[in-house]
């Protein structure tokens, strides 16, 4: 395989929390432009490996490797790898009250220019920027005075991580739940939003839950994590698959299989 | 303590060597360790007084002699030796001539802080010489005031030029037997500034003791008396914006803040005395009473104050609202790190009707450092309708800090309200996490977060001092997390 290809690969990934293994050789490779989905129950280790591609430190790396553009990510502090390029929408986000939206952004993207040797953005040009973006994702230009995700309703949060998306840039979007929390007008909104800043070689990692999510962004694979094994890797139809029969047919004999079969 | 003070306590002194030390010492124009009446005698003749000032030390000094160091706070340190500090010294400490001659670690912190370099040299105590025009400067500013009407002058000066005001108005909001460190204070205080804003007037500038400083270095006793006339509007900053790394421990002043009908005093401190090392040697204990009187109908005083300096502080900037319909109010964000201790917080005294008060504190603990917000709130029979508003916040940086809110509120008028709300939170890992992601580093997250956590105090700051001190608590939380 050309490696120049790979923007992303994991290989024989074991990761632990608290001594806990929860992640048990995880194998995964994005190529730019693809577009992949991971499903699976709750507590199966989905936002585990989102944190763990963050550089979140209490998840714990003991086995295999992770490269982005072909360098080691596992040696990256969080920011650098946020600064290559490698965002995470947030499950949870989270609030920090007293800190103004803009002045976040704005930070967050002189310190990604900074780091690209960019000349920073002054104010003027950050909020002409910000209006531009805020307007494709048809939200109130009021957000930017309010303090980061303090008092957001659910929604709101997850709009305001995928403002953040648009503004930042990156190449590889992880995606984490970004639908739970939508009501429908407020999805499609994002997955235009999604689609409308994913350009050629931009590549998307979405975790969800539902097919809703996936009729509006279309992924190239699907993959099933279930207790820390991608059990199962398919096209786009996989989804709908899993919605009509749901995780339990996939015995766990199964699944052993399976992963022995695609290593 | 100074190498004078080092040698002479050694000494047991007997009465007698006492006397002998006494004439020595006059020659170098500096006061034998220790305070007794003849000490004041010699303070007030020094500085060449009127009887009236003079009465007025030594009463203070007697009320000081029955008083005892207050206990009921939470900071804890070791006895002072009152016997062993030098109360009045004339001679200028021996400055340094140049910014080579300064402890590096001072002006690394410059460095950081952003402050030019002229104003560094003065900051440290360097002579000033023709680099820092600080004459020109002091002649301009103190012309434009003067057309005006307005006194701005160092505490000594306004004894001799204003004499009527400084009995009239000396001792009326802290009396001098008001607590042990104020009638000490009032016993012996060397120097301070005095502000007078005329009927109607609003001074032009924020006036700042920076300024006056430069001119004439005051010692720690520093007095502080701020009378605004009816009408009028006045903002005055208090700082010292960079670590004055002082031999002297204790500092105990006092601040007496007088606003008459419609009058408005906005005070805001920024305090950074030197706050002891990592290990918790050393540093300054900030022992300072500060309080307002609203005399006036629909009068003002609002405190402002960012406390990141000092081994210990001990504040409670309070207002009395005698007049009706005067409102108060205390912002204040406090820092205690590695082995800092800070009880500070303020008393809103309602006595007029329609009064109002608002409270906001910010406590920041780090390292080991302890922090306590100590507030009383209390509403009179005859303040009818008065209301206070009190929001303490405490955030906590780290597992080996702490933060106590001991409020007290005492409503004796059945028309009136006090509301209280309080909140200690955690930096969390979450919130630095998010702020990485984003692509900030720790140290910035840290800063933003704190920042955030300030900011409706920072507000209240004049500009450019909101941006000093800003700066000033990412240098002295630098390192506190991560
Ligand atoms: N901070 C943590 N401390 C301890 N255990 C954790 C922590 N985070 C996750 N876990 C555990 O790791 C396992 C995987 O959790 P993870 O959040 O990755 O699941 P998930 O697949 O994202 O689930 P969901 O669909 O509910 O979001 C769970 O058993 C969870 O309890
Ligand atoms: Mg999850």
């Amino acid at each position: 395989m050309n490696q120049n290809r790979e923007m992303l690969a994991i290989k024989n990934l074991h990761a632990c929390i608290n001594e806990k293994e929860i992640l048990k050789g995880i194998e995964l490779t994005i190529r730019p432009g693809e577009i992949h989905a991971i499903m699976g129950p709750n507590g199966s280790g989905k936002s585990t490996l989102a944190n763990i591609l963050a550089g979140r430190e209490y998840c714990q790396v003991t086995q295999g490797s992770i490269m982005f553009e072909n360098q080691n990510v596992l040696t990256m502090a969080p920011e650098e790898r946020a600064q290559r390029g490698i965002f995470l929408a947030f499950q949870y986000p989270v609030e920090i009250p007293g800190v103004n939206n803009a002045y976040f952004l704005k930070a967050a993207l002189n310190a990604q220019r900074q780091s690209l040797h960019e000349a920073e953005l002054d104010a003027v040009d950050f909020l002409e920027l910000a209006k531009i973006k805020l307007k494709e994702l048809h939200m109130d230009e009021s957000i930017l005075q309010r303090s980061v995700n303090e008092g957001f309703s659910g929604g709101e949060k997850k709009k305001n991580e995928i403002l953040q998306l648009v503004m930042l840039n990156p190449k590889l979007a992880i995606l984490d739940e970004t639908d739970s929390g939508l009501d429908i007008d407020a999805l499609k909104i994002v997955a235009a939003g999604i689609n409308a800043w994913k350009k050629a070689d931009r590549s998307v990692l979405m975790v969800t839950h539902y097919q809703r999510l996936l009729d509006y962004i279309t992924p190239d694979y699907i993959h099933v994590l279930i207790q820390g094994k991608i059990v199962k890797t398919g096209g786009k139809n996989l989804a709908l698959e899993l919605e009509q029969k749901g995780y339990g047919n996939l015995d766990s004999l199964q699944l052993t299989a399976m992963h022995e079969q695609r290593q | 303590m100074t190498s004078s003070l080092k040698k002479n306590s050694a000494n047991q002194y007997t009465d007698e060597k006492y006397r002998y030390g006494f004439t020595t010492s006059i020659e170098s124009e500096q006061a034998p360790p220790g305070l007794n009446e003849e000490i004041i005698h010699w303070i007030s003749e020094k500085k060449n007084e009127p009887t009236f000032m003079l009465n007025w030390r030594l009463k203070c000094y007697h009320a000081w002699k029955k008083m005892r160091e207050p206990r009921w706070s939470s900071v804890h340190y070791p006895p002072i030796q009152y016997e062993e500090i030098i109360y009045y010294s004339s001679a200028q400490k021996q400055a340094p001539k140049s910014l080579d001659e300064v402890d590096p670690e001072i002006l690394k912190t410059f460095e950081k802080l952003g402050i030019p370099l002229h104003e560094r040299e003065a900051l440290a105590g360097v002579a000033i010489d023709a680099v820092f025009d600080s004459v020109s400067v002091g002649t301009t500013f103190k012309e434009k005031l003067s057309k005006l009407g307005i006194i701005f002058c160092s505490f000594s000066e306004a004894v001799q030029q204003h004499p009527e005001l400084i009995q009239t108005y000396l001792g009326s909001v802290v009396p001098y037997n008001d607590n042990f460190f104020a009638a000490l204070n009032s016993a012996v205080f060397s120097d301070g500034s005095f502000c007078y804003i005329p009927k109607h007037t609003r001074c032009p500038m924020e006036l700042s003791t920076y300024f006056r400083i430069n001119a004439a270095k005051t010692g720690q006793f520093e007095r502080t008396l701020i009378i605004a006339d009816e009408g009028s509007y006045v903002s005055y900053l208090e700082g010292c914006t960079a670590p004055m790394r002082d031999e002297n421990q204790l500092h105990a002043a006092v601040v007496e803040l007088v606003a008459l009908d419609r009058a408005e005093i906005r005070y805001s401190t920024v305090q950074n005395w030197y706050p002891g090392d990592a290990q918790g040697k050393g540093g300054v204990y900030n022992f300072v009473t500060k309080r307002g009187a609203c005399r006036g109908y629909r009068s003002k005083i609002s405190w402002t104050q960012v406390e990141t300096g000092s081994a210990i502080t001990w504040k409670y900037p309070s207002c009395i609202l005698q007049g009706d319909e005067s409102v108060g109010e205390f912002y204040s964000v406090a820092v205690a790190n590695h082995f800092q201790q800070a009880d500070t917080g303020t008393k809103m005294i309602h006595l007029g009707k329609n009064t109002t008060s608002t409270i906001i504190s910010k406590g920041i603990s780090a390292g080991q450092g302890q922090n306590t917000y100590r507030g009383l709130v209390r509403i009179q029979k005859k303040a009818a309708q008065a209301r206070n508003y009190t929001q303490c916040d405490s955030l906590l940086m780290g597992s080996h800090c702490s933060a106590q809110t001991l409020p007290s509120i005492e409503v004796k008028n059945p028309t009136a309200k006090a509301e209280h709300e309080a909140s200690t939170s955690k930096i969390s890992e979450d919130q630095i996490f998010y702020c990485r992601q984003r692509g900030l580093s720790t140290e910035d997250a840290v800063n933003l977060i704190v920042n955030g956590f300030c900011k409706e105090v920072f507000k209240k700051l004049p500009m450019e001092f909101a941006v000093e001190a800003q700066k000033l608590l990412a240098v002295t939380l630098e390192g506190s997390v991560g």
